[in-house]
């Protein structure tokens, strides 16, 4: 018995060093402007205030980049889905030539890190007229393999026998797609969503080659600009950075049971 | 089955796979495939503003990024990332995941969403934190380090101690997810071969190495090659903490492309670092199986 509270204590302890740097950025979001730069670090804010956030909306414009990360990753997300779910279902049921060995060359093109293509792209884009759009941003993740590759894996165990029933009946594929394979997809729809929502939300890189203009930055963008400029201002830092961290985070922990089985099928099948 | 149905399902086929295969042909083929055509001419400003500037110089960048001490300096950082992170990160993640597997462990659930939980957040954000957390005068891990008599350490300002602050932050953010690997991993291995191994008087360290280690082995590995692909491909750590700084000590290859490509724009030279990039990901990957099938992990 002593052992396991032993365990479980020191298993709390982990977590909570793990996760104090968030408690502690919540915390110091809180504080006057110049409280949190004192020694020894203040752990709570001594009379808590809204004003960071005031000043971060009001005279920062963060409203705007909340937006335009709402804009953005909601795109995606539809879009990933719109592209990759009928991929991946015809990938695991639908018999067509040559669909083993194109599917083989995808998961084969897994091992290609993104980054690689990113100047050809920027130009390619350039060449399109989408530089600098919310469209530029998107454009990666139209091309989502792992999505086809997750929702195949899942596809695979729905009964052929179902599909065949209903072509006998004379459902075209398109309704079969709709009424009986969309309903089946449910759980693994979600996850979906979920990473590609978190993966778009979080990502910095290529927002930060192809969006240009200031009205168009995405949070982590804006952040990391308004960190250069404000390297003091640790509380109105860590107050955009809780703005940043806080949808992803709560959308997380409200879907994590999709999120983490979702990364399972992903990871230890592949 | 007639022959109407198989032509309407090999239609549906293409038609349902179509819109995907070419934006990943437009968007992530070609691009890649562009990449290595690009390295090979001299695609600067020049040649952005009008094509006819444009020449094939054949292994030129390749050369000259041979001869460039800072791409060296880049590529030194990265490996260095590598070499110490890749052990650093495998292992913190198995010994997190033992942790929250542990049978006599209670409310294991919450422990693993919590110790996950670093992994979802926005990179750059919490960049931005720790940069707060390393503060040379009022970080909290400074303030830590005086409680054991450690004087201020000024952690991101001095070359040699920004790369091990960075790796701790890499750390900290992606340990997570390799967690949740080795902890599906785990949950398969068998537990009678662990009770037989505990009623012959197997004690936990001998329990682990003898029959949870080679259980896990191809995991150690799936994650070890992930791990290596996530260091090699680091950039926005360096770009909100230190901007490659001091002194270039934190500069890794992709901030190196980044630079040339959409600093000075040399994307012919900037094409070049990112298909070395790639080559030397999968030369390490291929090392990894290799040695992995030696020792009979796969």
């Amino acid at each position: 018995m002593i052992r396991r509270y032993a365990l479980t204590a020191f298993t709390a302890l982990v977590a909570l060093l793990v996760l104090m740097p968030l408690v502690w950025m919540v915390s110091v979001s809180f504080m006057a402007p110049g409280e949190a730069a004192a020694f020894p670090p203040p752990l709570f804010p001594s009379s808590p205030t809204l004003e960071n956030y005031r000043t971060l909306f009001g005279s920062y414009g963060v409203g705007r980049y909340l937006l335009n990360s709402v804009i953005v990753s909601s795109l995606a997300t539809l879009l990933a889905l719109l592209f990759t779910v009928p991929a991946g279902y015809a990938f695991a049921k639908l018999r067509f030539s040559g669909r083993d060995a194109v599917f083989q060359a995808l998961v084969a093109a897994l091992v290609i890190p993104g980054q690689i293509g990113m100047l050809p792209l920027f130009l390619e884009l350039k060449a399109m007229g989408i530089v600098n759009s919310y469209a530029g941003a998107l454009v990666p993740w139209l091309a989502g393999i792992f999505g086809i590759f997750l929702v195949r894996q899942f596809c695979l165990s729905i009964p052929t026998e179902l599909l065949e029933a209903a072509r006998i009946d004379g459902a075209t594929e398109g309704q079969i797609l709709r009424r009986i394979v969309l309903p089946a997809l449910k759980p693994i729809l979600i996850t979906l969503a979920l990473f590609v929502f978190l993966g778009s939300w979080n990502d910095f890189m290529w927002p930060l080659i192809v969006l240009a203009d200031q009205n168009l930055y995405t949070l982590p963008v804006a952040l990391a600009a308004l960190a250069r400029e404000h390297v003091q201002d640790n509380e109105l830092m860590m107050a955009g950075s809780v703005v940043t961290v806080l949808p992803v985070l709560l959308l997380f922990l409200v879907l994590q049971r999709h999120y983490l089985s979702g990364l399972l099928a992903g990871s230890v099948k592949g | 089955m007639t022959a109407a149905h198989v032509g309407a399902e090999a239609r549906a086929g293409w038609a349902m796979t179509a819109p995907a295969l070419t934006a990943i042909g437009l968007f992530f083929a070609l691009p890649a495939l562009a990449s290595l055509v690009l390295s090979f001419t001299d695609f600067d400003i020049y040649a952005l503003a009008n094509l006819n500037n444009l020449r094939f110089i054949g292994l030129e960048n390749y050369e000259r990024l041979i001869g460039n001490p800072l791409f060296w300096q880049a590529m030194g950082n990265t490996m260095w990332f590598v070499v110490f992170g890749v052990p650093l990160v495998v292992a913190a993640s198995l010994g997190a995941a033992l942790l929250v597997n542990a049978r006599t462990l209670k409310w294991r659930g919450v422990w693993r969403v919590a110790l996950f939980a670093p992994f979802v957040t926005t990179l750059v954000a919490t960049a931005v934190v720790w940069n707060y957390l390393l503060h040379t005068r009022y970080g909290l891990i400074n303030y830590a380090l005086g409680g054991l008599g450690i004087a201020p350490v000024d952690w991101l300002g001095n070359p040699s101690t920004a790369l091990p602050a960075i790796l701790l932050f890499v750390a900290w953010k992606s340990f997570g997810y390799n967690m949740i690997i080795f902890l599906a991993a785990l949950q398969a291995v068998s537990r009678d071969l662990e009770d037989a191994a505990r009623v012959d008087g197997a004690g936990a360290w001998m329990r682990f190495r003898h029959v949870t280690l080679p259980a896990i082995a191809p995991t150690v590995l799936l994650v070890a090659i992930l791990t290596v692909a996530g260091m090699f491909q680091l950039f926005a750590e360096p770009y909100v903490m230190t901007q490659g700084g001091p002194a270039r000590s934190t500069v890794t290859v992709l901030y190196f492309m980044f630079e040339e490509g959409f600093k000075w724009w040399n994307l012919g030279s900037g094409a070049a670092v990112a298909f070395i990039l790639f080559l030397c990901i999968l030369a390490v990957t291929l090392v990894q199986l290799k040695v992995a099938k030696k020792v009979g992990a796969i």
